[in-house]
């Protein structure tokens, strides 16, 4: 018997020195909530797909773990001429996975082609700036005003290659409403860390660690393949992790946290998220869309302004105080998240907490405000509302989005509001209600990471006025249409003013305005970080939900 | 075949409809229910269901489709013999605070109601034209039958799922709300009707060959008075057997459809829904909003399948 047991500890010892001796094949797999749509950097502004991207391309600048901002393409940086002119000198010797050399050729059609009518990413590059090529490693930018963080968000705009785009017509950027995948919808060449070795959307995307990486000497991950598949349903997502199928899930849904951590094999990687969920209200146009219904008002009710509800500050104001935002982050999101007054999260606004405060939960005032705007109950319109509007919420983006909704559709029905709910997975969805699809919505929730860390990014890209099509990048992702030029005066101050105390002053009156006075949006709560990991594996989250493969070690 | 005697029953007659009573509980039919315990447990489970979905806005402790009294406090509560159970909830919430027990009753109207119209309309679609294809035969018979081969070649689920994708492409979201009912009808008729068309053509062109169609040609009636009146009640029996059947398919398909988010929006659960919003809560134990609604439908879809079995063998001469 002790012979044995001998033997078998050998045996067992044995194959741990084989496993160990460096063959290991550490295949990391992932199970996401939704689909990778595209390997199309610009076509959709989320940061799952920038980010899953930015594993495959690489932006100018990259950020570390803590945030910071740390060179990547471009080796260093100057700022000259009170930030009106940026110099960036390049990496020398980089070369995309195709074989191309990367040179200034190609950071000068990376912006033009992200700057290009289909590209969702147009606000990376501020309106009126022009890049200039200096040398082949030295590219010029110059901007028509100082702007001090003008790379904030550099790290996901990602480079691609000129020759490549151009030998494979695709120097133009796929939108999210094309109904054909372009080439670089399905194909992708950057000179990030891993390579796409296979990619069936909807299916399995499959990246290889990049030999030839310019950094690869100083690799901190030790993969060597990365599996990534959809896993849409919340169960099957979780069984997925707990039976060690998967190594890594994102979202872990709120109420099976407990069983995930109490697993021996997994664990629950949680923080907070800079991510704000909030709801819009179409402001621009004069009539709702279909599927909205605004009945005739009756004899004897006030006046109203317009023909659209939501151009009623009142109506904003009433919708927002019928809502119960702490029932939903206690119930749908079982206290994982954080009611939010704000559409910045308190970490990245430091006078956020202090100085505002979220309307009061009020239905009796929320009533009094509809019946005032000129909308009372009317008896015969479904079953005594005011009136209907349809309302766009994704499935499979957020954590809990459609329950977060349909919570929304029962709260507001309370005062007489009716929503005919349109939910649909996140790449219909975002077609459907961003500047690919013509900001086709009336009324709908959404999620916004400002990839500057930075509540300019808020409140250039979610209060800017805009026109039908949301060109130049200003208020391009301002579904909504909110307009108002006090607002946009600030935003433009804000991006110049050097001091930070006066410019915090100076978002501070911004928010004023656009939250307190007008009730732009509805903020509603910020989100929990919830990966679900196998305990073999080690890794970085950073709070902005980017995950880089390149910091992932495998026991 | 049965000569029938001229004596035409006039209006308001107790007579005759008590003789179509008692000659119903005089046939073989119900002889043979009568004698098996099964059939007549499916039965009188059946008919419990429809009474439940007939009288659900009256039996069910709530309303689950009325937004206004919907509240997340209610949310997950368990059944009402549970810790933390209400009773005013008997088989427990779900994530939203519906009752189970109402939107099961309540769900039962949508299965029910798609189900019986599916059957009705493809079994009126399939007879016509498996009628007017055995009886007419030649190039006719040859189209509608190959429009039917095409059409098994497609799973039910397949075609509904592409009317459902078509109809939401045509009409954008509009009028969704009210036309999800008439969608899944229609899916389901469209993959329901070959079945009738295919059994009754095979029995239409036995019977066209017999006697009494050939006495009632040479007589001069029409060829729609002989389908209708000679050929058509001779081959209903296999019929009723399909569209027993098919009514438990139809329920199952609208579940299904309904478990992938197809059909009636999210506010208005029926039990296929109410099984996929429970199945995201299977791992944090709260069971009850998957288990309840999957019982119900398992047991709806057992015994409409007992009652199809128990017609086909009294129908079948052969195991008479």
């Amino acid at each position: 018997m002790r012979g044995f047991a001998k033997a078998f500890a050998g045996a067992v010892l044995a194959a741990g020195l084989v496993l160990g001796s460096g063959a290991q094949a550490n295949n990391f797999r992932m199970g996401f909530q939704g689909n990778l749509n595209t390997l199309d950097p610009y076509t959709i502004n989320e940061t799952f797909t920038v980010a899953f991207l930015g594993n495959v391309y690489e932006g100018l600048t990259r950020r570390a773990p803590n945030l910071d901002i740390i060179p990547g393409l471009a080796e260093r940086w100057e700022i000259l001429e009170g930030a009106r002119l940026w110099r960036f000198h390049l990496r020398r010797g980089v070369t995309f996975a195709g074989g191309e050399p990367f040179t200034a050729d190609d950071v000068l059609f990376s912006a033009a082609r992200v700057r290009g009518e289909t590209s969702d990413l147009r606000a990376r590059i501020p309106n009126g700036a022009e890049f200039v090529k200096v040398d082949d490693f030295t590219v010029d930018v110059r901007l028509p005003a100082p702007n001090p963080i003008l790379i904030s968000d550099w790290d996901t705009w990602l480079i691609m290659s000129k020759t490549w785009a151009e030998r494979n017509s695709a120097t133009e950027a796929v939108s999210s409403r094309a109904t054909q995948p372009g080439f670089s919808t399905l194909n992708a060449n950057g000179t990030g860390p891993f390579v796409v070795q296979s990619h069936q959307p909807g299916v399995r995307t499959v990246l290889a660690p990049n030999p030839r990486w310019w950094n690869d000497a100083n690799k901190q991950h030790n993969l060597t393949q990365v599996t990534f598949t959809p896993i849409l349903n919340d169960a099957t997502r979780v069984a997925a992790l707990l039976s060690g199928e998967v190594d890594w899930i994102d979202p872990v849904p709120v109420q099976d946290m407990d069983r995930v951590n109490a697993n021996p094999t997994t664990q629950v990687l949680a923080g907070p998220e800079t991510r704000t969920i909030y709801l819009g209200f179409d402001q621009r146009r004069d009539t709702l869309l279909a599927p909205a219904e605004i009945p005739p008002a009756p004899a004897g009710a006030a006046a109203r302004t317009s023909t659209n509800p939501f151009k009623d500050v009142r109506v904003r104001r009433a919708l927002y105080q019928a809502i119960d935002v702490n029932l939903i982050v206690q119930r749908v999101m079982r206290g994982q998240a954080r009611a939010s007054a704000l559409m910045i999260d308190p970490n990245l606004f430091a006078r956020h907490g202090a100085e505002f405060q979220r309307f009061p939960l009020d239905v009796a005032a929320a009533e009094r405000l509809l019946d005032e705007a000129g909308y009372p109950r009317i008896a015969a319109f479904r079953n005594n509302s005011r009136f209907s509007v349809g309302m766009d919420c994704p499935n499979d983006r957020y954590v809990n989005d459609a329950a977060i909704c349909q919570a929304v559709i029962a709260m507001l029905a309370r005062v007489g509001v009716h929503i005919t709910p349109i939910i649909q997975p996140r790449a219909q969805y975002f077609a459907k209600i961003l500047a690919g699809g013509g900001y086709n919505t009336n009324f709908y929730l959404l999620g916004w990471t400002p990839g500057t860390n930075d509540s300019h990014n808020v409140l250039l890209q979610l209060h800017g006025c805009r026109d039908d099509r949301g060109s130049g990048g200003v208020g391009v992702a301002n579904v909504g249409g909110y307009c108002s030029q006090a607002v946009d005066a600030l935003t433009t101050r804000i991006l110049s003013e050097a001091n930070p105390v006066v410019r915090d002053g100076l978002i501070r009156d911004a928010f004023v305005i656009s939250q307190n006075q007008d009730v732009s949006h509805i903020p509603l709560h910020q989100q929990a970080l919830a990966w679900g990991v196998n305990r073999r594996v080690t890794m970085a989250q950073r709070p902005d939900n980017v995950f880089m493969f390149y910091h992932v070690m495998m026991r | 075949m049965q000569h029938v005697e001229p004596s035409i029953p006039k209006a308001g007659q107790p007579g005759p409809r008590a003789s179509a009573l008692s000659r119903f509980f005089d046939s073989d039919l119900w002889y043979s229910f009568t004698r098996s315990k099964v059939t007549m447990l499916a039965g009188f489970v059946t008919l419990l269901y429809a009474l439940g979905a007939l009288l659900a806005p009256w039996i069910a402790p709530n309303d689950p489709y009325d937004l206004t009294k919907l509240t997340l406090w209610n949310s997950n509560l368990p059944p009402m013999w549970l810790a933390q159970g209400n009773p005013e909830f008997p088989l427990g919430t779900d994530d939203q605070g519906r009752c189970v027990l109402s939107t099961i009753l309540y769900g039962l109207r949508i299965s029910l109601g798609v189900g019986i119209s599916a059957v009705a309309i493809s079994g009126v679609i399939g007879i016509a034209l498996g009628l007017i294809s055995g009886y007419v035969g030649g190039r006719l018979d040859a189209i509608i039958m190959r429009i039917a081969d095409v059409q098994l070649a497609f799973p039910a689920i397949l075609i509904a799922l592409f009317v459902d994708g078509t109809l939401r492409g045509m009409f954008p979201n509009a009028a969704r709300e009210a036309s999800a009912f008439w969608i899944l009808v229609i899916a389901l008729t469209l993959a329901f009707w070959v079945q009738y068309a295919r059994t009754v053509r095979g029995s239409t062109i036995v019977e066209k060959n017999r006697e009494y169609v050939q006495a009632a040609r040479v007589i001069g009636l029409s060829s729609f008075t002989i389908m209708r009146r000679h050929v058509l009640p001779n081959v209903l029996g296999p019929v009723l057997v399909i569209a027993t059947i098919n009514l438990g398919l139809a329920v199952l398909t609208e579940a299904t459809l309904s478990f992938l988010g197809v059909g009636f929006p999210p506010t208005e659960p029926s039990l296929g829904a109410m099984i996929q919003i429970g199945s995201r809560f299977l791992f944090s134990g709260e069971w009850w909003i998957t288990l309840f609604p999957g019982i119900a439908l398992a047991v709806l879809v057992l015994a409409i399948n007992m009652l199809g079995d128990w017609l086909r063998d009294a129908l079948n001469p052969k195991l008479r």
